[in-house]
């Protein structure tokens, strides 16, 4: 096994994309992403890597030089954040419905205006429904970790599908923590070198994006659906394979001290860690509460999530993300729906903050849950709480 | 038959076939017929959505024979970036032939000039191994004839329509060759399919060099233009006789006329022939002309005619 080593999350994403092999990397910078496309420039510089990367003038036309590159058959990534990932966005639709598996670090950030570099998760909700897979990271070792996976489950023949690997703007991606990297040889017995069915070529042409009239348009939509909800298990046995072999293991939810709890918390990305101290805190004063670390975000894991949140009976779901004039943070909408018509679904209640880089701590979490049980004690339903707005 | 100075053959096999459902007497789609002959079997096309996109490919059937992807209307020279990318490194890696492909990246006018105007100036600046192909019809057809700044002066479009107030198009025509020269790319050309052997000539010419080649094809379009469809051959010949459509190719920054109209024919006769054109006052079909005539003896100077 490989020894510890103190590096930041962007450049151990950076060595995941190396390590995988990368063929073509094509990237804009943006803060807080600049330090994988800077980091990955130069080890493809240095040859370390036998990769061509594409210096491409904006994120609508790296997303798309994607799209060239992996339709040829080359295994390919990016990465970018917030405004970068918005600028994609039209791209992104055709990465997945294309069937392309192309590997993206998304660096999340909060989305202007006003102009704000610092982390949330608009950027990922709003690509919420192009349909490629997502997973969040809560730490620079996960991220590392699922750069590396997302490739594998990516390229399998069953999946096929493009793949976000989101890491937190700054509370991850600028973070330098102590992190077990895996060496090539064992990210080469992982990950089989990349072959595409039908790849862009003229000994076998293939014509790659027609376009779907009515008569044939939904019937496409279905069957992109039921693709992508088909690639849970394909995630699930790459992530276990992943774990027998690295020790680190991973599931599409995570639970922490959940054992016995009545009241749960539920997080997505890198906010779980003062998460768990709260919860540390308030078990140690006897309280039966617990901690849900949401990791797979597309395709929903609907069944893991009723599992998890079934022996509790109050939910607080917190959300780094707005739906303006709707009903609060996304995520919570979400699990509200999941959690809808289960035999005894938890009082649930929505908190959103963190936004633009605000810092949410430990204690804050603890209020969060004691607002969540006091509401679940009067009955109470509110639409969601904003916190630690500054009157 | 007029002809350029080298007798060139048309090569008999057909990469787009027949069934597309372009409009009669479409030169558009007779300008890419064209270009695929020239570029021939060892290809990549990466299209951007428009009228050539459309008429050819609607699930489950495509003219396409050789290898083909669109994806969207902006980002096709990006797409192109891409593929050119792949190849290199999957070549270099021998995870496939060593096989010469060449790259095409093709769009309309708008694709070109308007949106895509920014990921195709990406490319061409990288000096990606590829060609890129603007088929110029001077609007936005496929979305049913709107304005794009490669429409002439004074013509008449859905979003350029003349009025008690308006002469139609306000704008003189972008000169997209002239940017893609500014980018000291190695091959830039015109090229019309009224002239089909001096297309040919500059698609190998273009396959021939390494490096960002940028080919801008004239293409009539009846449907858009109000010109009997009979007359797209017609119109296209009167474009270069009128000095409006020079044919040319520049090589590392060096202009040379590839047909050399000694005398312009009087542009009116062109004009006349197009419903878009119809409702243009004496005074500016004057205006016109002079530009023209400006524009031509422009050109000429930088060729080293004059
Ligand atoms: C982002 C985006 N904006 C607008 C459109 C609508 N649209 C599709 S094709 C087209 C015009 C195409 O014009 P041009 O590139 O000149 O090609 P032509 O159809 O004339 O051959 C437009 C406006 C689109 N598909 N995507
Ligand atoms: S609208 Fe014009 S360019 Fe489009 S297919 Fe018809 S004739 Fe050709
Ligand atoms: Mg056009």
């Amino acid at each position: 096994m490989t020894k510890r080593v103190g590096i930041e999350a962007s450049i151990a994403v950076a060595e995941a994309a190396k390590l995988a092999r990368i063929e073509v990397a094509a990237a804009y910078p943006i803060t807080p992403q600049t330090h994988i496309v800077e980091s990955l420039s130069e080890i493809v510089a240095n040859g370390r890597v036998d990769a061509e990367f594409i210096c491409v003038e904006s994120e609508h036309s790296a997303m798309s030089a994607c799209l060239g590159s992996s339709a040829t058959g080359a295994r390919t990534f990016t990465a970018t954040a917030g405004q970068g990932l918005e600028l994609m966005h039209e791209v992104l639709y055709v990465a997945s419905s294309s069937r392309l598996p192309i590997v993206m670090a998304v660096c999340n950030r909060a989305l202007s205006g006003p102009l704000n570099v610092w982390g949330d998760h608009s950027d990922a909700m709003a690509a919420r429904d192009c349909g490629w897979i997502q997973i969040f990271s809560t730490s620079g070792q996960e991220a590392f970790d699922q750069t590396i996976c997302a490739f594998r489950i990516a390229e399998d023949a069953k999946v096929l599908f493009p793949v976000m690997v989101h890491l937190d703007g700054f509370h991850v991606s600028h973070v330098v923590e102590p992190m077990l990297l895996l060496d090539q040889k064992e990210v080469d017995s992982f990950l089989p070198p990349y072959t595409y069915p039908f790849p862009l070529h003229p000994d076998k042409p293939v014509t790659m994006g027609a376009f779907a009239p009515p008569a044939i348009y939904t019937e496409a939509r279905k069957a992109q659906e039921e693709a992508l909800i088909s690639t849970t298990d394909t995630i699930r046995s790459v992530w276990d394979d992943f774990g027998k072999r690295f020790g680190r293991h991973y599931t599409p939810v995570e639970t922490y001290k959940a054992e016995g709890a009545e009241v749960m918390l539920l997080t997505m990305g890198s906010f779980s860690q003062p998460a768990e101290l709260a919860i540390d805190k308030m078990r140690d004063e006897g309280k039966k509460v617990g901690l849900i670390k949401l990791r797979l975000w597309r395709p929903f894991p609907f069944d893991d999530l009723r599992q998890a949140v079934s022996g509790a009976s109050v939910l607080a779901v917190f959300d780094r993300c707005l739906s303006y004039g709707g009903t609060g943070g996304p995520v919570c909408s979400e699990i509200k729906a999941a959690c809808y018509g289960m035999e005894k679904s938890p009082h649930i209640v929505g908190f959103v903050g963190g936004l633009g880089g605000r810092d949410v701590l430990p204690e804050d979490f603890e209020q969060i849950l004691q607002k969540a049980i006091s509401d679940a004690e009067k009955g109470q339903d509110r639409a969601y709480e904003m916190i630690g707005v500054r009157e | 038959m007029e002809q350029t100075a080298k007798k060139t053959s048309i090569p008999s096999e057909e990469y787009f076939a027949p069934g597309h459902r372009a409009c009669i007497g479409c030169g558009e789609v007779l300008a890419l017929r064209l270009v695929c002959k020239a570029l021939g079997k060892d290809v990549i096309i990466a299209n951007a959505t428009g009228c050539m996109e459309i008429v050819s490919s609607p699930f489950p059937n495509t003219s396409w024979e050789v290898p083909w992807i669109h994806t969207l209307f902006e980002n096709t020279a990006a797409v192109a970036s891409g593929i050119e990318g792949a190849l290199k490194v999957l070549q270099r890696k021998k995870k496939i032939s060593e096989k010469e492909i060449t790259v095409v990246g093709m769009g309309g006018d708008g694709g070109t000039s308007d949106i895509g105007l920014q990921a195709l100036s990406g490319a061409l600046e990288r000096g990606h191994d590829f060609l890129y192909v603007c088929f110029d019809n001077e609007a936005y057809m496929n979305t049913g004839i709107q304005r794009s700044s490669s429409t002439p002066y004074g013509a008449m479009t859905t979003t350029s329509p003349p009025g008690k107030v308006s002469i139609g198009q306000k704008t003189w025509k972008k000169n997209m060759p002239a940017i893609a020269v500014a980018h000291n790319i190695p091959y830039v050309a015109t090229a019309n399919p009224s002239y089909p052997r001096d297309l040919i000539n500059k698609v190998n010419k273009a396959k021939s060099i390494k490096g960002a080649k940028y080919l801008h094809v004239y293409s009539v379009c009846p449907t858009g233009w109000r010109s009997a469809p009979e007359r797209s051959i017609q119109l296209g010949k009167l474009a270069v006789e009128t000095g409006l459509f020079p044919l040319y190719e520049v090589e590392h920054g060096q202009y040379r006329l590839t047909k050399k109209v000694s005398k312009i024919k009087p542009l009116d006769e062109y004009l006349k022939l197009q419903g878009r054109f119809r409702h243009l006052t004496e005074d500016l079909r004057k205006e016109i002309q002079e530009r023209i005539n400006q524009d031509y003896a422009q050109l000429q100077k930088k060729a080293g005619e004059v």
